[in-house]
């Protein structure tokens, strides 16, 4: 290890279980490598806290390399903390100072109810999924992959929404606690695609009437959904949403 | 040892027939009957999802389990480069039977071909159903679909979606899963994991499982159970494999009675970020694709410390292209994986640990221009950056294997049932189609293929057999099972000791890669089944848990896996010795060619190893099933 190592100043939300409240605490963990993660950074402080017999942080995490979607920390009032694009296990630990003070929270939104710590519930996101987030084919019903050209640009354009992780930073970072971008990258994704076309209006009217049900709020423009996206998700897909939940609205599909 | 013969099943006839001969003699199920079957698909990767889905549009009721917050985000997620198919788009001369004999000569010899030949079979069937559930392919510029080369391969065979493809497929069956989510037809349970497996009669009848979030454990009976929980990488704690990937399931299938298969083949995936420090939790792959235009080197001299852009071209060994002209960096990857250790136990690694290998796009950059080489491989070279540090347009990507995938799993017969009847096993949980060693881009085909297009047909076949009899979860093996569980939890949590839980996973993990890793020879294997049992009783008399069974434990979550991991070690060690021979990704340091290739001993060891269970402080049985290539011809693999 190197002499860069640091120490710093953790305060992290901790809440029991649901139902009970929550509050800050602080921690300090020291000599921390600039080449840890995030995540690991929290793994010594768990292995301090079990050692000494306390209940370790509880958060979400798997993957670990930035595509399950998992993680869902809001470092320091920033969803997935200070690094542009990035998800918190990919954030780096040499992007903090020694002697830093860390805010560390959960995800928070109405339709994320916290489970404890910095755990929250987002199953609202699958609801919001089956209320359209498909292309009505059985398997078996498949013509030939290439039967149908598809556009380079579209596929990729395609391509740059379907790239969502669903981890709710959108969600968690606007202040109306709106999944529009969330929403908006299912429907574009298949929007831009022929065999995704014919349902097209009547997905996006089914998926943001579920949106709203479960407790999301709307859009104001504010764009911070955007720019907390790990994954880079444009807001221009909202805006490709909107056409087909206006087409759907007029046309009752 | 007994040598009970297993009975796989195989169809009779020709190769190219057995699959629709089977499909067609296989009884049916009428659609107004098949409502009347409850099937419970546990884990939701590519397999479980894709099998979840279908099954449920059968008409079949269908639950599936995940462990995870949604069944999105099941470890298949990760997977980077791509996805095989014998669609011959490119032109190359690909066909079913190229990438049949591809397969089982990449697997080295130690697949079973009927298996395998099916699987090449359905791969084209994949890559059509995905694009009409749109998954965005990447596509050419005349709107056609694209395709590029992977290992042990030597046609452009492997459909993707840029660096993303196991993402994108995988929300493709999970979109599928919510559509028949939408209609009712399927229940999920998120967050909630498989505990035991409940036997009546010696058949699968159902499953125990314990929500995660309230500790509550739950019986669950149905007339099949699919395990499609994936591979037991993190038997090694460091691997590819996501943080909770574990072998639970599966070794709890086993302790109730399924034969575990050459529990010993494991993949060391040669392109991942190395190991840097004491604290780290998880390696990083970097995707095989990248062998398309990186070029891997170490430098000619021993302990050269200059950095790589000093070190001039004719000091360069770029010794995959000098070793192996024909396949040069596309080697398949037991073979990239062992010549890269080759070169760091000769003292030519680099980087400050002197644990890696370049992989250089220096000269791909020159050829084709920083834009191209972004287009293809922008995610990955970002996600390389973040982790280290260091860019890899400018400078040399420092690489090394580590644990990838694991080939062995529970054993099934052509129909993917265990030897429980009514349990099958799909996906990376089976031992099935890639014997010795998988070739890159065929986890996704068969995990799809698996889930797709073999359990719906086969499973008819056990159901046409085995018609509903009401037997539900009022049967006394439920409460027995349920018992017998909580049991194990409240042991775990009345230890008490003083070590946490990832203490002795890391422990086990360094046995398990001194001894059972990339060279493994007698002396070691001895010496990790020794060492392991050792540690297993330690950890059930020191392990400390804090907190309580009836709420969100992670830590009790974790234990309980460990456990499980420090009993499949020790039966992966033994699997080890027992195979006194080299193949594919089972190198034995006794067993190789004058030239250090993996040697194989097909006299002796042309068969699977099926273990079957007989106590946690006893040997295991062996079984054997035998291997028959009656279509491609055992021989000396080469690459050269």
């Amino acid at each position: 290890m190197s002499n860069n190592n640091m120490n710093l100043n953790l305060k992290i939300w901790r809440q029991p279980k649901k139902s009970a409240p929550g509050k800050m605490v602080d921690y300090k963990v020291s000599d921390i490598s600039p080449d840890m993660s995030f995540l690991e950074m929290l793994d010594v402080l768990n292995i301090q806290l079990v050692e000494k017999g306390e209940d370790p942080v509880v958060f979400d995490h798997d993957c670990r390399e930035g595509i399950c979607g998992m993680c869902s920390l809001m470092i320091n009032g920033q969803a997935h903390g200070p690094e542009d694009r990035t998800t918190t296990c990919q954030l780096h630990m040499r992007k903090f100072r020694d002697g830093d003070t860390i805010v560390v929270e959960p995800w928070r939104a109405k339709a994320f109810p916290v489970l404890k710590d910095l755990m929250v519930d987002r199953t609202a996101f699958d609801e919001i999924i089956s209320a359209g987030g498909f292309i009505s084919v059985n398997t078996g019903n498949a013509p030939d992959a290439n039967a149908i050209p598809i556009s380079k640009e579209n596929a990729d354009l395609s391509m740059d929404a379907a790239a969502c992780i669903g981890c709710g930073a959108c969600v968690a970072s606007c202040k109306n606690a709106s999944a529009m971008l969330f929403v908006s990258a299912k429907v574009s994704q298949f929007s831009l695609l022929p065999q995704g076309k014919v349902e097209s209006s009547e997905r996006a009217v089914n998926m943001v009437n579920k949106m709203d049900e479960l407790g999301f709020g709307n859009c104001t423009n504010e764009a911070e959904c955007e720019a907390s996206c790990p994954k880079g998700i444009s807001i221009s897909n909202i805006a490709r949403m909107n056409r087909e939940y206006t087409v759907g609205s007029i046309t009752g599909k | 040892m007994s040598e009970k013969k297993l009975d796989s099943k195989i169809p009779e006839g020709p190769i190219q027939e057995k699959w629709d001969n089977h499909k067609f003699s296989t009884k049916l199920i009428n659609p107004a009957n098949k409502r009347k079957y409850k099937i419970l698909v546990v884990g939701t990767g590519l397999a479980g999802s894709s099998a979840a889905a279908t099954l449920s549009e059968l008409g079949y009721k269908v639950e599936a389990f995940c462990i995870q917050d949604s069944p999105r985000r099941a470890h298949s997620i990760a997977a980077q480069g791509g996805i095989n198919a014998a669609k011959n788009y490119t032109n190359d001369g690909d066909s079913i039977w190229r990438l049949f004999y591809d397969t089982v000569k990449g697997g080295d010899y130690r697949a079973r071909e009927a298996n395998v030949y099916r699987l090449a079979q359905v791969s084209a069937n994949i890559i059509d159903q995905c694009a009409a559930q749109g998954v965005p392919f990447a596509r050419d510029y005349g709107g056609y679909l694209a395709n590029r080369s992977f290992g042990g391969a030597q046609v452009s065979r492997t459909f993707y979606a840029r660096g993303q493809t196991g993402q994108q497929l995988l929300l493709g069956a999970y979109s599928s899963l919510q559509k028949e989510v939408s209609k009712g037809k399927i229940k999920v349970h998120t967050r909630c994991e498989l505990v035991d497996v409940v036997t009546v009669d010696g058949r699968a009848r159902g499953i125990i499982t314990r929500d995660i979030v309230s500790g509550e454990f739950q019986k669950h009976a149905a007339d099949a159970v699919l395990l499609c929980t994936g591979g037991y990488g993190n038997v090694y704690y460091l691997s590819t494999n996501a943080m909770a990937s574990n072998a639970s399931a599966a070794w709890r299938a086993y302790k109730k009675g399924a034969y575990f298969a050459n529990p010993c083949f494991t993949q060391i995936h040669p392109t991942c970020i190395p190991v840097h420090g004491d604290h780290q939790s998880k390696l990083t792959l970097m995707s095989e694709s990248l062998r398309n235009d990186g070029r891997v080197w170490v430098p000619k001299n021993k302990d050269d410390t200059r950095k790589p852009q000093d070190i001039p071209e004719d000091e360069r060994d770029y010794y995959l292209e000098r070793i192996y002209p024909s396949f040069g960096n596309l080697v398949p990857r037991d073979v990239a994986s062992r010549n890269a250790k080759a070169q760091v136990d000769l003292g030519k690694g680099v980087g400050e640990t002197g644990v890696a290998v370049y992989l250089d796009f220096k000269d791909a950059i020159e050829r084709d221009g920083k834009d191209a080489i972004e287009a293809r491989y922008g995610n990955l070279f970002e996600m390389y950056q973040r982790i280290t540090d260091d860019d890899p347009y400018v400078v040399p990507m420092r690489i090394y294997p580590a644990v990838h995938y694991t080939m062995g799993g529970l054993w099934v017969d052509y129909n993917l049932m265990t030897t429980v009847p009514g349990l099958f096993a799909l996906g990376e949980a089976n031992f099935s189609d890639h014997g010795a060693n998988r070739l890159g881009a065929s986890a996704l085909m068969q995990g799809l293929a698996d889930g797709y297009f073999v359990i719906p047909y086969t499973i008819g076949g056990f159901f046409a057999e085995n018609t509903p009899d009401g037997l539900d979860e009022n049967h006394p093996a439920f409460e027995e099972a349920l018992n017998e569980s909580k049991s194990i939890f409240e042991k775990l949590l009345s230890v008490n000791g003083t070590t946490p839980v990832d203490h002795f996973h890391r422990e086990l993990g360094k046995i398990m890669w001194e001894y059972v890793g990339m060279g493994r020879d007698q002396e070691g294997l001895k010496k990790a089944i020794e060492e392991i049992p050792q540690l297993r009783k330690k950890f059930w008399s020191d392990v400390k848990i804090p907190g309580e069974g009836n709420q969100i434990n992670v830590e009790l979550e974790k234990a309980a896996r460990v456990a499980d991991f420090l009993e499949l070690g020790e039966l992966m060690a033994r699997d080890a010795l027992d195979r006194n021979e080299s193949c594919g990704g089972h190198f034995r340091e006794e067993s190789q060619t004058p030239e250090n290739e993996a040697l194989r001993n097909d006299e002796d060891y042309c068969h699977v190893s099926a273990w079957e269970f007989k106590g946690v402080d006893n040997s295991p049985e062996k079984h054997k099933e035998e291997l028959n290539f009656e279509y491609v011809k055992l021989s000396q693999r080469s690459y050269k």
